[in-house]
Parts: C-alpha cells; sequence; structure tokens
C-alpha cells in the first residue's frame, strides 16, 4: 500500500516555518527590543543604556502628555466620526449600482486612498492656499473681499484626515454593506416606510456592528497620520505619532519615543478588538 | 430617494476627493518657478526637469527598487502563510494569520519606531535592504488577504481530482493552484508596491538620512518652498496608482476583491 505515503494535503506542514521566521524575527523581535527600550536607562544628549525603570513611562503624567494625549485623540474622533457619517449612505448608494460603476469608483477610491500622505497635504495646502487656492474661487463670485489662504488651521488638518479616512471608511463598510439582502429594504418599502425611515428605521441599526467597527478603524488609521499634522496643522496640533518620531529622531529620547510607542500600540490594539467584537455582532440586531 | 440623487451624492464626494488632484495637475502645468491655479503660460517643462534632475532622479530610483524588492518579499511571505492557513487551519494558523495582518492594523509609526531600533541594534539601519525588508513585512497583509481570498474561491475538488490522477504535490502546486492563483498574487503585489512607493514613515525612521525615497524627497523639498516639480510628482503618483487599480478593476473582479458577495452583472 504505498499509496498511504501519498500527500494529503497540497502544501507540507513546514511550508509555514518561512512565514513564521520572517515575522517573528523582523516584526516579534523590533517590538521585544522597543519593549525593552522603553523601560532602558536615557543617557542624556546621546542613546541609552541598558536597564529597568519606569521614568519613561512616568513621563506620561506630565502636562505636555496629557495635552498631546488629548489633541490626538479629539482630532482623530472628529474625523472618525466626521467619514463615518459622509461614508454610509455614499456605500450604501454605491452598493445598488452596477458592476462598472462599482468598479470605477473603487478604483478611485483605492487611487487616493494608496496616496502618499505628504501628497495628499501638499495637494490639500495647495488647494487651500493664497495663490491657487478656492479663496480665489470664493473671491472671484464675491464671497469674500481678496483671496486668503485657509492653511495651517484647525480647519485644513481636519479637512486632511477626513481626505485620508474617507476612502478607508467607504472600503471598510463596502463588505457588509454589499452583503445586505436588497429585499430587506424593499420590503419596508412595500409596508409603506419612506425611503429615509427604511434609511434609518432598517439599513442602520441592521449595520450599528459595521458602523461602530469602521468607526473605531478610522480612528485608529487617522490616529497613525504623521504627516499631515505637519503639512496642514499648527504645532499645537501634532499628534502623538508626531511627537514620537519628534523624541527618537530629533529629541533623542528612544526610550521616552518607545514608551509612547508601547502607549499607542496598547491603545490600538484594544480598540481593533473591540472593532472587530463590534462586527462579529452584525446582523444581530 | 431617486438613483439619480444617489448617484448625484457618489458624484459629488467623489469631485471633493478630486478637487485638489485638479488643482495640482494645474500647478504642474506652470511655465514660471510658482504654484498658481489656473496655471499661466502652460508648460511641460517641470514635467522633463523630474526625468533630467539627478536630485529627483536617485529618490525615483530608490522608490522603484524598494517598491519592486519590497512587494516581492511580502508575496513571497504571504504566499506559504495563505496555503498553509488555507488547509490547516488551527493555532499555528490563525496567530500567524494574525501576525500577518497585525503591521496594518496599528498606527504605522509603531512598526516605524520597532524597525528603526531594530536595525540599529542588529546593524543595517540606513541601509537600503533595511527599507526593503521592513516595508516586506509592514505589506504582507496585502497580498494575504488577496491570496487568502482566492484560495477561499479555489474548489477542492480541483485539487482532490488532480492528485487522484497520480499529480504529486509540485505538480498540484505548479499546474492547479498556481494558475487559479495567480491572478490574486499578481493583485496583491500589485497594491503592496503601490503602498510601499507611497509608504513615508518606515523608510523615513530606517534610512531616512540616507536612502531618499520620494516621498522623503518630496517632504524635503516642501521646505524649501513649493516648486511645480511637487506637482509633476503627485500627478505621476496619482495617475500610477490610477492605472495599477485601474488595471486590477479590468481583468479582476475589484467589487469582489473588495469583499462583495452580490454584485449585478451588466
Amino acid at each position: 500500500m504505498t499509496h498511504l505515503a501519498e500527500p494529503e494535503t497540497a502544501v507540507p506542514r513546514w511550508i509555514a516555518l518561512w512565514p513564521a521566521l520572517m515575522l517573528g524575527l523582523f516584526f516579534l523581535v523590533p517590538f521585544g527590543i522597543m519593549l525593552s527600550v522603553s523601560v532602558a536607562h536615557r543617557v542624556e544628549g546621546g542613546f541609552f543604556e541598558p536597564g529597568f525603570e519606569w521614568a519613561s513611562y512616568i513621563r506620561f503624567l506630565t502636562p505636555f502628555f496629557g495635552r498631546v494625549l488629548a489633541v490626538s485623540l479629539g482630532i482623530s474622533l472628529a474625523a472618525a466620526a466626521i467619514c463615518v457619517v459622509l461614508a454610509f449612505p455614499f456605500t450604501v448608494f454605491l452598493a445598488t449600482m452596477s458592476r462598472t460603476v462599482q468598479t470605477r469608483v473603487l478604483v478611485v477610491l483605492l487611487s487616493v486612498l494608496s496616496l502618499s500622505e505628504v501628497i495628499i497635504g501638499f495637494s490639500l495646502s495647495t488647494l487651500l492656499s493664497q495663490t491657487a487656492g478656492i479663496g480665489n474661487l470664493f473671491a472671484a463670485i464675491g464671497l469674500i473681499d481678496a483671496p486668503r489662504a485657509y492653511t495651517p488651521s484647525l480647519f485644513a488638518l481636519l479637512t486632511g484626515l477626513c481626505y485620508l479616512g474617507f476612502p478607508f471608511a467607504v472600503l471598510v463598510l463596502y463588505a457588509p454593506v454589499s452583503r445586505l439582502d436588497p429585499e430587506i429594504v424593499e420590503a419596508a418599502r412595500v409596508m409603506g416606510a419612506s425611503a429615509a425611515r427604511a434609511f434609518f428605521g432598517v439599513v442602520v441599526p441592521l449595520q450599528r456592528g459595521a458602523l461602530t467597527g469602521a468607526f473605531i478603524l478610522i480612528f485608529v488609521f487617522t490616529l497613525g497620520s504623521y504627516l499631515l499634522p505637519q503639512l496642514l496643522g499648527r504645532p499645537e496640533h501634532w499628534t502623538l505619532s508626531v511627537h514620537i518620531t519628534d523624541q527618537a529622531i530629533y529629541q533623542a529620547n528612544l526610550p521616552f519615543a518607545a514608551a509612547m510607542s508601547v502607549f499607542l500600540m496598547l491603545v490600538a490594539l484594544a480598540l481593533v478588538g473591540l472593532a472587530s467584537l463590534a462586527g462579529r455582532d452584525r446582523g444581530a440586531a | 430617494m431617486t438613483r439619480g440623487l444617489k448617484l448625484a451624492y457618489i458624484c459629488v464626494l467623489l469631485a471633493l476627493l478630486l478637487a485638489p488632484l485638479i488643482v495640482v495637475t494645474g500647478v504642474s502645468l506652470n511655465g514660471a518657478q510658482s504654484l498658481r491655479f489656473p496655471p499661466q503660460d502652460l508648460s511641460l517643462r517641470w514635467y522633463g526637469a523630474l526625468f533630467h534632475d539627478r536630485e529627483w532622479l536617485v529618490p525615483l530610483m530608490n522608490s522603484l527598487i524598494i517598491a519592486s524588492c519590497a512587494a516581492a518579499l511580502a508575496v513571497a511571505i504571504a504566499a506559504p502563510l495563505a496555503l498553509y492557513a488555507w488547509e490547516r487551519g488551527g493555532l499555528v494558523a490563525r496567530l500567524l494569520t494574525g501576525l500577518g495582518l497585525a503591521p496594518f492594523a496599528l498606527p504605522p509609526v509603531i512598526s516605524a519606531l520597532g524597525f528603526m531600533i531594530f536595525w540599529m541594534t542588529v546593524g543595517g539601519y540606513g541601509q537600503i535592504w533595511a527599507t526593503i525588508v521592513s516595508h516586506g513585512v509592514f505589506l504582507v497583509t496585502l497580498p494575504l488577504v488577496t491570496i487568502s481570498l482566492g484560495l477561499k474561491a479555489t474548489d477542492r475538488a480541483l485539487i482532490e481530482a488532480a492528485r487522484v490522477m497520480g499529480a504529486d504535490r509540485l505538480t498540484v502546486l505548479r499546474t492547479v493552484i498556481g494558475p487559479l492563483l495567480l491572478p490574486y498574487v499578481v493583485s496583491g503585489y500589485a497594491f503592496a508596491f503601490v503602498l510601499s512607493l507611497n509608504e513615508y514613515i518606515i523608510a523615513y525612521m530606517v534610512a531616512g538620512f540616507t536612502v531618499e525615497t520620494l516621498p522623503i524627497k518630496i517632504f524635503n523639498a516642501l521646505r524649501y518652498g513649493y516648486t511645480p516639480i511637487l506637482g509633476v510628482v503627485s500627478v505621476i503618483f496619482a495617475a500610477l496608482a490610477a492605472l495599477v487599480f485601474g488595471l486590477i478593476g479590468r481583468f479582476g473582479n475589484l467589487p469582489r476583491l473588495m469583499g462583495a458577495e452580490r454584485v449585478r452583472d451588466e
């Protein structure tokens, strides 16, 4: 019975060794090193030496860090809320279109989503600038007296984050929304519900889990924005991501940067966990 | 709500997304070194300048080398992982899949700092291959998702049939699974390529001062004032992304790749 020796699966078991090695070495090990650096002792004006102290974590209790955290969270929360509110009807409408239309819209969204933050920042600061921006348009139609710049400002930064987050929001919502049975909405309409009532009374409750999940994912996504706060905002709008890089590269304080990074990771992991929980109960409502 | 209104809503938002790109395209056509919109004395001279100026050519080449190698590495890690998870399931497969999805779910600055400290510790900080490996590992998520989708759509009976006919593992992989997965592998590669090309923070923290990529170059150039050449680079990047995703949309099923299950064919 030589057939017993025949392989039963298409790939051997050891095939997992290679991805495990790569991800372990280049993803888990860096995290381990980062953890150890976050409790290392900082040597003034240079590097760090191995040690175990909570000094970098204790700096979280300073007003500086509290302000950074409040700004980061506040800006990202606002951007995530705006993105979901705009993206949800967009996705619901998109899902009713033909495949050709859907494909074209998805191409535009993916192209915008993949644009480097630096390009988005540059494009928006041009659009909001004095010489080439919408100020000219407003002045031309008489809304304002003379062209003006709208950047850098909190408004510009929020616009940028929404620009970044909107395509992402649509793509996150796209899968659950497109699985929604259109007959459910039709049933509500046949029973006499208005379009708005069918939307808010049937579609929104059915997608509550997906909406919560999307909100959290976009929140985490915009939390990671690094260039936009520098290009479109003022220094007081710098987010945690900017400060982590600033500490690591310009202030040469790797332990504090690592500690902030660990903190940000815990926040993000907790939120992503919540998002997947929220996504799981979709349809149950 | 009527179909027309729905379409109008979609078009307005798409127009808002495209507005900055239109302005940037206009700006890139300025003849003089100024940012004017509408552009004055139209000229394509800044497009020529990009491809003649060493200052921009070197970062362009760096970006292309990094993106093509890193995307290949990402696929090379993701493909066996997806195959393993597809066949076995179980704790190891779930853990590895989670590990493959994690880099993308976290704010990228975390991975960037992790890579930076890692390469400083083991050597390699400031080298182009360190950026390639970092990008490759960071972007594993994309081919992992596309290839897993492809495997989910693969009929196991085909593999069974091939095996009954006496094909060994390698033959099944080469003649059955390989061709079926190819479109998903290609789109995974394309996604990773485009994202690596546009990635800033990891490239910056791993080797930003020695290996300048295009996004890093743009950011550095922004500090010395705006020139139309920045518009040129933005236009090329946007066009490249549109081309890649357009091709995937043309030859693949983009709605399906994004997770849709019911789409009307027309």
